[in-house]
């Protein structure tokens, strides 16, 4: 039986995934392009039985999501990144905390108010840190309107399960552009119950949400606690997709928009005889360093294709370590790269090689 | 026969509040309360950056710590998730008048069923008095080292009067702790504003003009004095909305 299909905006899709996973408390702040998110959440999250506030600010939204979260409910947050860089106090005090929760940041470009059009210049915010503090976000990068749906839904359990807040790293492009999704029954893990959440003491002995530890060996218990977190994230959430021939010659390396470009790029490539391949990360953290590792070995050279000046590119040397060549192409400021235009950097590295 | 003792939710520590600071005097108030009408195991308290950051160590009950300026918004959240339980928060004048006032405003506005306590005492206590929005002019502090001059650091805040002109507030009340008999009209105000969370599902807001003695560098008793004659001249006690 073929499976229902709607066509959405990716900005729907990842709405609708939210609730399907049984978040019922949405707190956003108005800004292009993910208007639709909180457009969509106004409508359904009342009829789902759950709540939808529009919050006064980027600042009260994440914080209103910390007061949900630490009460034990599934909640999330969307923004754009001016108002994803406001939020990143409430982050960092979200990961100390320890509390789960869904963030998305449906890029544009940037420094400052920037644009509205698709960029992908907020890789380093998203993977890095972006708030104060020794943290990591479990970082997912969909790249079509199905895993805007999909990845969203797959977050509000990779929260829970590790008391740390996901984010959704899309951009303009996947959140206005419309493609079929369809939407399958959401079969929630069974999790540990959140026992830790702040409910009222009927029962048993009180609960504190809070990430202030005034004596130095007892805060950095809490970071080794968190990093041994993060650790395991990297044991058991990688997550990519490889499309790598024989004998690859170049092997791009790109995530989101940018991945959906050079799968068309790859496929041009070998209609001219070239050995392309692809590595997309689903995961930006944990970055799939191990198997990039292994494929630099035997590829001639990586290209990476980015919506900016070169973020991932660090983390994919960093994971190369000189095995082979990694070349750079990026377009910002909201240009979308061509397949022509990449074609013809990844013409120069391959004649390059074949010198 | 009564015997006067420790509220039961009020921990077995010793505040880590200075001689004659009256955070402790309000946290027995609110212990009192909350153990008088019985809502010990629904209530949830947010306790933000300032002095009384750790309350948490006192009240005996489930809290959240929340960072400076939005105990608002994290009591929104959670009550928003559990709206039948008890939810308040407990904040310092900078913290709700200076970097929450957007947040304090539109809690309001929107009424969200909240008791929110605020502790005016006119300085940031923790960080060794600075001036805050509700420094009196004329008042002493570590950046207003010649006394708060209008022409240069502008008017003390007049939260109550300001909420008052929402629809969105229940109850908009200030009272002090300067003398017996401010505490004894300071509990009976701070009652009130949790019945009306509990009984009409309704937003009140307590200002309890609070000492600090030793960022005034003050006598305790002289803080008490000073609360009761000068902070009240700008700051009326009162029923700001009922």
């Amino acid at each position: 039986m073929k499976k229902k299909q709607v066509l959405m905006k990716g900005n729907e899709a990842m709405a609708e995934g939210a609730i399907m996973a049984g978040c019922r408390y949405f707190f956003g702040y108005p800004i292009t392009p993910q208007n639709e998110v909180p457009a969509h959440m106004a409508v359904s999250m009342p009829r789902a039985g759950g709540v939808f506030i529009q919050a006064e600010s980027e600042l009260a939204a994440i914080n209103m999501v910390y007061g949900a979260a630490g009460a034990g409910a599934r909640v999330m947050t969307s923004s754009s990144s001016p108002g994803i860089s406001l939020k990143q106090e409430g982050i960092s005090y979200l990961v100390g905390a320890e509390l789960p929760c869904v963030i998305a940041n449906i890029m544009r470009g940037g420094p400052g108010l920037g644009g509205i059009q698709p960029s992908q210049s907020d890789y380093y915010q998203a993977v890095k840190g972006g708030g104060h503090g020794d943290y990591r976000l479990i970082v997912l990068a969909p790249n079509s309107v199905q895993e805007m749906a999909d990845l969203t839904m797959l977050a509000f359990d990779l929260a829970d399960i590790y008391r740390n807040p996901v984010m959704i790293l899309g951009d303009g492009n996947l959140g206005q552009m419309m493609e079929p999704v369809s939407f399958c029954k959401f079969r929630k893990r069974k999790l540990p119950p959140k026992d830790w959440a702040t409910t009222g003491t009927a029962g048993r002995s009180r609960n504190i949400v809070k990430s202030l530890y005034l004596i130095p060996e007892q805060l950095e218990a809490h970071n080794r606690k968190l990093y041994r977190k993060f650790q395991t994230m990297k044991r058991c959430e990688v997550r990519f997709e490889e499309d790598i021939p024989e004998g690859c010659e170049l092997l791009l390396t790109a995530f989101g928009t940018t991945a959906r470009i050079c799968r068309d790029v790859v496929d041009k490539l070998r209609q001219r005889g070239h050995k392309a391949g692809l590595f997309r990360p689903i995961t930006l953290f944990p970055f799939p360093e191990e198997r990039i590792k292994e494929v630099s070995s035997w590829v001639k050279a990586v290209m990476t294709v980015e919506m900016n000046m070169g973020q991932m590119v660090d983390d994919v040397r960093l994971a190369v370590e000189g095995r082979c060549p990694v070349h750079f192409y990026g377009r910002t400021g909201g240009v979308v790269p061509s397949v022509e235009e990449i074609v013809h950097e990844a013409g120069k590295i391959l004649r390059g090689i074949k010198k | 026969m009564r015997v006067f003792e420790r509220p039961k939710m009020l921990k077995d520590k010793v505040f880590h509040y200075c001689p004659g600071c009256t955070h402790g005097i309000v946290h027995r108030l609110v212990a009192e309360i909350i153990e008088e009408m019985e809502i010990r195991e629904r209530t949830v308290g947010v306790c933000p950056v300032g002095c009384a950051v750790l309350a948490y160590d006192y009240l005996d009950i489930d809290m959240q710590e929340a960072s400076h300026g939005r105990a608002p918004a994290v009591a929104t959240g959670i009550k928003r998730v559990l709206p039948d339980r008890v939810v308040f928060t407990y904040q310092g004048d900078g913290d709700l008048a200076a970097i929450g006032m957007t947040e304090t405003v539109h809690t309001a506005a929107r009424g969200e069923p909240l008791t929110v306590i605020f502790i005016n005492n006119a300085i940031y206590g923790m960080t060794n008095g600075q001036m805050a929005p509700t420094t009196l002019l004329g008042q002493r502090t570590q950046t207003t080292p010649y006394g708060r001059n209008a022409a240069k650091e502008g008017y003390p805040i007049k939260v109550c009067e300001m909420l008052a002109t929402l629809d969105g507030p229940s109850y908009i009340a200030r009272v002090s702790v300067g003398s017996y008999k401010s505490i004894l009209n300071a509990r009976k105000v701070l009652r009130e504003a949790f019945r009306r969370q509990i009984e009409e599902n309704a937003y009140a807001l307590v200002e309890v003009l609070s000492t600090c003695p030793t960022n005034w560098s003050m006598k305790p008793r002289d803080a008490m004095d000073w609360i009761e004659n000068e902070m009240q001249e700008t700051f009326p006690v009162g029923i700001f909305k009922e």
